[in-house]
């Protein structure tokens, strides 16, 4: 089993490498790309605690996707509320000593982990019943979203029909922190899920993913709504003025 | 009913999500601008020979410059929640009129140049070369959408279609195809100081014949000045409001606030025009251009305070950008906002009691209020956040008896635009005009029907020109669309104006007539 191993360490290592690098050059553009005007969404708030708020209910609770559409709203809510549940629960895998809070999410995570499976097969019913979000769906939304439920369906998988050895999972990836190549269980479901969950962190700073860090750079919903008191001039602008 | 060679959309009785029917309005296109328009504000005169190259250079220049435009084109989930948001795939149904839908048109040639996806899977990615039917979707489906940024509102990353059409029309402005209506006014502008080309002389005329005409109806003496140096104010307001019913209407009433508030103020013929076409066409040099006349016009006359009349998108560009594109503006009077909107001045005073209002003067009408889309989403009035919601409705409730709002979700940030904005307001364009004014007209509609609503008020130009122009189609009268300020023109008793009845002295509290 050695060599799947070591095929799976060099999998992990390229694709947190590509994962970190890639997000990291793309906030780095959008930071270093100037928003030349104020074109906050309004009613906007008027100082930048008011911008975290916005920002922050956006982030937790989709406030705008919530008056935008119910159905869509509750779906992809369960999902990224059961994800985020699922990652934290997941932590106990790369963590020693597990922190209490942790170890606390345990169960609540294998219900974020079938939230998750809800959440993402009423988004995908959409993308088939509502005429206009198939007319807008490409190729690749719909494989996003396969990737996404095998992710989800082989872990539900290993926690409920074919156990795997968390132990040596466990110990793979604290293998890979020094550089050691641990072997894993030859567990066909979890070598599938790895191999999924690699290949999604591959995909993310190449996708449609990026709408996680796009959110943040948003300039209708991360601006403070003071144009008459603030002269807001970006670089390249500044040199219209000089000429 | 106005006569139409084209389907007029029924009104319901609920709004309804129609069903897509793809490429129903792919023959809808403006006329292209020609090559004179096109070279006074520097683009080429007409399609160049690598256009192609050159497209896709401009839209690399772009994503530098615009970080919206960088964002929104990674951003997009293809949720959904935008698709049935916008008033023009409402009243056409074609999918390309929804905001995600017009987006992609520009996403897709965005991820075959741009993106390592797009250039290595265009196909799984929906990405796609430009060719020229995709330079002739933009520049159908581009002018299709008023940029009223209605669907930014609803998209859970604020993705503003608006900006994405401004890319749009910058691009193919650069390549030299530009759209006639939009540049030809900018060229006018830049030459005769307005978009309706009307020279100082013209105006001064008008001005005089609308002094007349108020002191022949109310006896008092009220200016309409025009470059008269030292004056405190200088109020630049859309040409529209120097001709037009019911604009002009408009400006009498901002004449009489003036009046009453005791203050001296001017209109520049220099800059003559609130309106900034620049905006609608992307092109962040020509808004500048435009806007920069606001200033030299204002350093000339030596004036103290910037006020904006009744102006939609002249107002977002005043409000959001005036400060950034042509400030600072230090040699002004600091304590005052610049620039002030004519709504904004008018709450002051009422604020103050300063002026006295019989609003019985009103009582013919039955109004309601509709937000027009750049002040709603893309500007604000008064200090505090949604203050463009609730100032003008408060002048309103404030100088007549009836007035009730459209329903909640059809108003404030949720608004239907009129259908006419973002450079759309041209004949050409006329049947992507009437079907885009639908669930606008079907809301109000609803408190025609429910509540005897007779007219609605709105504080923009173009959405005042827009429904003159459409309401018939819908079976209403061009008249039923009125200014605020024509509002506070007729319920504004004048100091020392001659009442027409004198048992009925006007007072300044009238009792409420009705409900
Ligand atoms: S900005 Fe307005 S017109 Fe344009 S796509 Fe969005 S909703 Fe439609
Ligand atoms: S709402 Fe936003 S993310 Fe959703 S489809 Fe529309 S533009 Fe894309």
């Amino acid at each position: 089993m050695s060599f799947i191993s070591d095929i799976y360490a060099y999998l992990f290592y390229f694709a947190t490498l590509v994962l970190l690098g890639g997000l990291a050059l793309k906030i780095l553009q959008y930071a270093r790309t100037p928003a030349p005007l104020k074109i906050p969404t309004t009613p906007a708030p008027t100082t930048k605690t008011g911008v975290a708020l916005r920002m922050t209910r956006e982030v937790v609770l989709f406030e705008s996707l919530f008056r935008g559409n119910k159905w869509t709203w509750i779906f992809s809510w369960m999902f990224h509320f059961g994800l985020l549940l699922v990652t934290l629960r997941h932590l106990r895998y790369f963590i020693d000593p597990v922190p209490v809070p942790i170890q606390m999410i345990q169960p609540f995570g294998i219900y974020g982990g079938m939230a998750m499976v809800v959440g993402l097969a009423g988004l995908w019913a959409r993308r088939f019943f509502v005429d206009r979000v198939r007319y807008i769906s490409s190729r690749s939304d719909h494989l996003i979203l396969a990737l996404l439920v095998a992710i989800g369906a082989s872990g539900l998988m290993m926690r409920f029909v074919l156990h795997t050895d968390i132990i040596r999972v466990k110990e793979f990836f604290a293998g890979l922190y020094n550089l050691q190549v641990v072997t894993l269980p030859a567990d066909p479901v979890l070598l599938l899920h790895l191999l999924l969950v690699a290949l999604l962190m591959i995909i993310f700073p190449y996708s449609k993913l990026l709408h996680a860090p796009g959110l943040f750079f948003s300039p209708t919903r991360n601006q403070v709504d003071n144009p008459r008191e603030r002269r807001h001039i970006a670089p390249w602008a500044k040199r219209l003025e000089q000429e | 009913m106005a006569k139409a060679n084209f389907e007029v959309p029924a009104l319901k009785e609920y709004a309804e999500i129609p069903e897509i029917n793809p490429g129903v309005m792919a023959h809808s296109k403006p006329y292209k601008s020609k090559p004179e328009f096109q070279e006074a504000l520097g683009f080429p005169g007409e399609l160049v020979e690598d256009w192609q190259k050159q497209a896709i250079n401009k839209m690399g220049d772009l994503l530098g410059r615009y970080r919206s435009l960088r964002v929104y084109l990674d951003s997009c989930v293809k949720c959904g929640a935008c698709t049935d948001k916008c008033h023009y795939y409402l009243g056409t149904h074609d999918p390309k009129n929804m905001p995600v839908g017009r987006q992609d048109l520009l996403r897709k040639v965005y991820r075959r140049y741009f993106t390592l996806a797009g250039r290595l899977f265009p196909d799984l990615v929906g990405a796609t070369d430009l060719t020229e039917e995709v330079l002739g979707d933009w520049y159908n489906y581009f002018h299709q959408c008023s940029q009223c940024r209605r669907c930014s509102v609803f998209c859970p990353y604020g993705i503003d279609t608006a900006e994405i059409s401004m890319a749009a029309r910058e691009i193919m402005d650069h390549i030299g195809i530009g759209q006639k209506y939009c540049n030809e006014i900018i060229g006018k502008v830049y030459k005769i100081g307005n978009n309706l080309g009307l020279p100082g002389p013209a105006l001064a005329d008008t001005l005089e014949g609308l002094e007349e005409d108020v002191f022949d109806e109310t006896g008092v003496e009220v200016k309409y000045p025009v470059d008269q140096e030292g004056a405190d104010i200088l109020l630049v307001t859309p040409s529209a409001d120097f001709f037009a019913e019911p604009h002009v209407d408009g400006l009498i009433g901002y004449g009489k606030v003036f009046h009453e508030a005791g203050v001296s103020w001017t209109l520049s013929s220099y800059a003559s025009e609130a309106a900034n076409f620049g905006m609608f066409i992307g092109s962040y040099d020509n808004m500048r251009r435009v806007a920069l006349r606001i200033r030299e016009a204002a350093i000339k006359l030596g004036v103290k305070r910037i006020v904006f009349g009744e102006c939609g998108h002249a107002w977002r560009v005043a409000y959001s950008f005036l400060n950034t594109l042509a400030g600072p503006w230090d040699f002004l009077d600091p304590r005052y906002p610049v620039p002030q909107h004519i709504c904004e001045f008018t709450y002051d005073l009422i604020q103050q009691g300063k002026l006295k209002i019989d609003k019985s003067q009103n009582d013919d009408m039955v109004l309601t209020y509709h937000d027009s889309c750049n002040v709603a989403r893309a500007s604000r009035m008064g200090d505090k956040p949604g203050g463009q919601f609730d100032i003008p409705r408060a002048i309103i409730r404030r100088v007549c008896n009836n007035f009730y709002d459209m329903d909640e979700e059809t108003i404030r940030d949720r608004t239907f635009c009129c259908g006419g904005g973002g450079g759309l307001l041209t004949d050409d364009l006329m049947e992507v005009r009437v079907k885009g004014a639908q669930p606008r007209v079907e809301a109000l509609n609803h408190v025609i029907q429910e509540k005897g609503v007779t007219h609605m008020a709105a504080i923009c130009a173009i959405c005042k020109s827009q429904f003159t122009k459409v309401l018939p189609y819908y079976g209403m009268d061009m008249d039923q669309i009125v200014s605020v300020h024509q509002l506070v023109s007729n319920a504004l008793v004048l100091t020392g104006q001659e009442s027409d009845d004198s048992d009925d002295a006007p007072s300044g509290e009238p009792e409420n007539a009705a409900a």
